[in-house]
């Protein structure tokens, strides 16, 4: 059995009170209680402090170029479908210039999980504006105030055929142990939208902050995860900030869909064919 | 009776009309009888109408270019003849549609011969208009002496899954062309095909040639975006790759097309993604990040008219200088040009095996004529498909990793290339990443650190040239030398042994790599000749300028350029050495 420390990277070099620290701390914790090696994991990570992320958790990592960590976790996914492909980024980096992949592996779902630490801000680049961030929010490049309407991630999601949407918050490590956990296990495109205070950049959408707005779908008896209608309810909102899994389907994966696609890993099979083989290929240029 | 040992045909129309099917008909007949064909498309971005042709060689020795002057012309419209009838030879001959009352243009009528066959009127006698096409290559089949059942073997192919009356009523429609020409009472003996070889070729393009390659080297996963001139790359793959466990997988972009390479090839699958210009610029943050990664992917490029969205469906070699240099940084890639579909599919092959033995990026840079050109091809040898996967991390050096270390990816070594592992490996975890990084994938900023991994990547090629980097032909000590690129090499070698034939010494080398560049060979190739003239397909001299830049010095060296948008022909090449030399002109 593997345990925390067995999840444990490079030291972080986050801010004191990064809230990366809980998402890396919860995804230390789910991976020990779902019982995985670091081996059979891969966390493929984007640019920007969230992007540290496939440095500081101890399996296989893969720091790729800004915006692109989606198109380079399905890679590694349909490559080798025997791994948990974990695909991280802030909100920038997947709602900002990645926004066209975030759309199109949802709706292409593959079993991959999204994690996005979602800080509302840029905070590696010390300041600006991101696709998140509230109307009026002042930053370095919105010095009077950001004029555009923020992306709002989990309603896209659901247009766009994600099957499995989940919000959690840094602060709540408990409940987002749990969403993760649920998320690594659910069979498709699973998006968990992290609320991820930036301590040093960001001082509207603080820990306080989120503790007084937060309201917990996981303690809503009532609600039923697999009604889209009712997610799409809850998601538009704006008086609320939902946490818990706001929605998931059972529907096949790209992996199952696509035909004749191999269950087994690419790269230690023999991909070799015959002159036989070869040669039947080529009748229909005869 | 005097035959020909070569003829060159054209069917021209409207798109959509059918003038695609004519003529692949048409060359696969010839093909399958033996003969050797060149068939060259010309066609608009667009779907239906505007005028396209089909433009097909037919010959009893190899030819890899399209022919100076046409012998045949069939035209399904009037402006078939108003572009295309001045490139007929003295005494050849425009068949086309009575339909539409069809004229020459007043400085041909003394040249050429114009047949008027009721090619519509014909084919609806004998089911449906559709079938003009079929009557039209019946008239073709009389004038070149052949039997009118010349097509029926292909026919069958196409229609036999129909129904035989389709069939049969095609092959009537065929009769019914031929026995109209028959009826001219002209001679035709100046059209005589003499009697094929006995040898059997495949009919392919450069772009099936190099998806045939990928699949026979193992490439089981492809992320790309349809894009001219290299969807038919995608599309075989989407046929193909299912029956051998593999996947194409159609991304929303082109970033996202080789982002996910890399990820595939990170997995372990041999991945590959295709692409023009436009598509390759897309490509070039995550091209530096295989570089930087060591990720073994391969990269097809099928050169288009540029800059931008330029002439999407005709020929140039612009993209050169973007493959060898657009990308952000400096990293190592193997860049290769084949010339002929052999040459894509081999060239494919090698770029697998060498993705992985330098765990670097391989670009593969065809161009238009190259990539849809269909020609008759040599069946290819399978002995030489061997899947060499590189260094790999051997089970010993993974289990002697201590347990809560890191392990080295990237260890410095001698040739610079590190062992290999997949993820999944026990033993194998290490870090990837596009930032500077130490020998276990940590970033690290150091500044000895960055010189060791620059040194370490980019020495994997040094004084290294790779096999079959240039081929050659000609005199050894040519008076002028003509280096080229890509799908020229058919034009510019009719051209040598044109000249040659008069008594004149020339050489033609041929580049197949540009990275890492031949320099030696080429340089020696150069000191031999009196002067040295490159041929390429551009309008800055791209292959004359990367010369340059690689130190390569001669007294005479002259850039011969072209960029209408339309590959060389050989007369034209002939023209152009004739007259670099003075004492040629006479």
């Amino acid at each position: 059995m593997s345990t925390i420390n067995d999840f444990k990277g490079e030291k972080p070099t986050w801010c004191p009170g990064c809230g990366d620290y809980g998402v890396l701390n919860a995804l230390q914790r789910a991976s020990v209680e779902l019982g995985m090696d670091p081996e059979d994991m891969v966390v493929v990570s984007g640019i920007g402090c969230s992007g540290k992320l496939s440095a500081y958790f101890g399996s296989y990592g893969l720091h790729t170029i800004h915006g692109r960590s989606l198109p380079t976790a399905q890679g590694v996914k349909v490559a080798n479908r025997d791994l948990t492909v974990i695909a991280a980024g802030g909100d920038g980096d997947g709602y900002g210039i990645g926004m066209g992949h975030f759309i199109h592996a949802m709706r292409r779902n593959v079993n991959i999980t999204y994690i996005v630490m979602d800080n509302h801000i840029y905070g590696l680049t010390t300041g600006q504006t991101s696709p998140t961030s509230d109307t009026g929010f002042v930053t370095k490049t919105a010095p009077k105030g950001a004029v555009e309407h923020p992306v709002h991630p989990l309603q896209l999601a659901l247009a766009s055929g994600a099957s499995f949407v989940a919000q959690g918050f840094s602060g709540d490590i408990p409940q987002l142990s749990m969403l993760m956990k649920e998320a690594i296990s659910h069979k498709g495109f699973s998006l968990l939208n992290v609320f991820s205070p930036c301590v040093t950049f960001n001082k509207q959408n603080t820990y306080e902050f989120y503790k007084s707005h937060i309201v917990k779908l996981t303690d809503d008896a009532t609600y039923d995860p697999t009604s889209k209608a009712q997610a799409l309810l809850r998601v538009s909102q704006e008086d609320a900030i939902y946490t818990g899994i706001i929605y998931k389907e059972d529907r096949p994966t790209y992996e199952e869909m696509a035909p004749n696609f191999s269950e087994t890993g690419l790269a230690t099979q023999d991909h070799s064919l015959s002159a036989d083989e070869l040669e039947k290929l080529l009748v229909q240029f005869q | 009776m005097h035959m020909l040992q070569e003829l060159s045909w054209k069917v021209g129309g409207q798109q959509g009309e059918g003038i695609d099917s004519t003529g692949k008909t048409f060359a696969t007949s010839l093909n399958r009888m033996g003969y050797f064909i060149y068939s060259y498309r010309h066609f608009s971005s667009r779907i239906k109408g505007g005028h396209t042709n089909d433009r097909v060689r037919i010959s009893t020795v190899r030819k890899n270019s399209v022919a100076d002057e046409l012998d045949i012309l069939l035209a399904f419209d009037q402006e078939t003849i108003n572009l295309n009838a001045r490139e007929l030879r003295e005494g050849g001959i425009v068949i086309a549609d009575s339909k539409f009352s069809p004229t020459l243009p007043d400085n041909l009528t003394q040249h050429v011969h114009l047949y008027s066959i009721p090619f519509t009127k014909l084919a609806e006698e004998n089911g449906a208009a559709i079938m003009k096409n079929m009557v039209a290559l019946g008239t073709s089949a009389y004038v070149m002496g052949l039997s009118p059942d010349f097509c029926a073997p292909v026919i069958q192919s196409m229609f036999g899954r129909k129904s035989q009356k389709i069939v049969d009523q095609n092959m009537a429609a065929v009769r019914a062309g031929y026995d109209a020409m028959s009826s001219q009472n002209a001679d035709f003996s100046g059209f005589q095909l003499a009697p094929a070889t006995p040898d059997q070729h495949l009919l392919m393009i450069g772009n099936e040639a190099v998806a045939f390659g990928a699949l026979a080297a193992g490439a089981r996963v492809m992320p790309a975006y349809p894009i001219t001139p290299a969807s038919d790359v995608m599309e075989y793959l989407i046929k193909k790759l299912p029956s051998v466990g593999g996947v194409v997988v159609q991304t929303e972009d082109e970033i996202a097309a080789l982002n996910m390479t890399i990820g595939a090839a990170y997995g372990g699958a041999r991945a590959l993604t295709a692409t023009s210009g436009p598509g390759l610029a897309l490509m070039m943050e995550a091209l530096g990040l295989a570089g930087m990664t060591e990720t073994p992917v391969v990269i097809i490029d099928t050169q288009r008219g540029g800059p931008s969205t330029g002439l999407p469906t005709k020929h140039e070699q612009s993209d050169m200088f973007a493959a060898l240099f657009g990308n952000h940084g400096e990293i190592p890639k193997v860049v290769l040009t084949p010339s002929t579909p052999e040459e894509c599919f081999y060239a494919t092959v090698d770029a697998f095996n060498y993705a992985e033995k330098y765990q670097c990026p391989v670009l593969i840079l065809t161009d238009l004529a190259l990539s849809l050109a269909s020609q008759s091809v040599t069946p290819f040898d399978y002995n030489y498909v061997q899947i060499d996967r590189g260094n790999l991390a051997t089970p010993e050096a993974l289990a002697a990793v201590e347990p809560g270390k890191m392990f080295k990816r990237y260890e410095r070594t001698e040739n610079g290339i590190s062992p290999r592992v997949f993820p999944g490996q026990k033993g194998g975890i290490h870090h990837v990443t596009g930032v500077e990084h130490n020998e276990i994938g940590r970033p690290d900023e150091a500044t000895s650190n960055h010189i060791n991994m620059m040194n370490k990547r980019l020495n994997k090629f040094a004084d290294i040239e790779l096999q079959g980097s240039i081929s050659y032909t000609g005199d050894n000590e040519p008076e002028v030398l003509v280096v080229g690129v890509g799908s020229s090499i058919g034009a510019i070698d009719e051209a040598v042994t044109r000249l040659r034939n008069q008594g004149i010494k020339v050489g033609h080398a041929q580049v197949k790599v540009l990275s890492p560049f031949p320099t030696k060979t080429l340089q020696e190739y150069m000191n031999r000749a009196e002067r040295v003239i490159v041929a390429e397909s551009n309008a800055t001299g791209q292959l004359f300028h990367l010369m340059q830049f690689h130190g390569l010095q001669h007294k005479a060296m002259t850039s011969f350029l072209k960029y209408d948008g339309t590959p060389f022909m050989p007369k034209e090449v002939e023209a152009h050495l004739k007259g670099a030399v003075p004492a040629w002109q006479q």
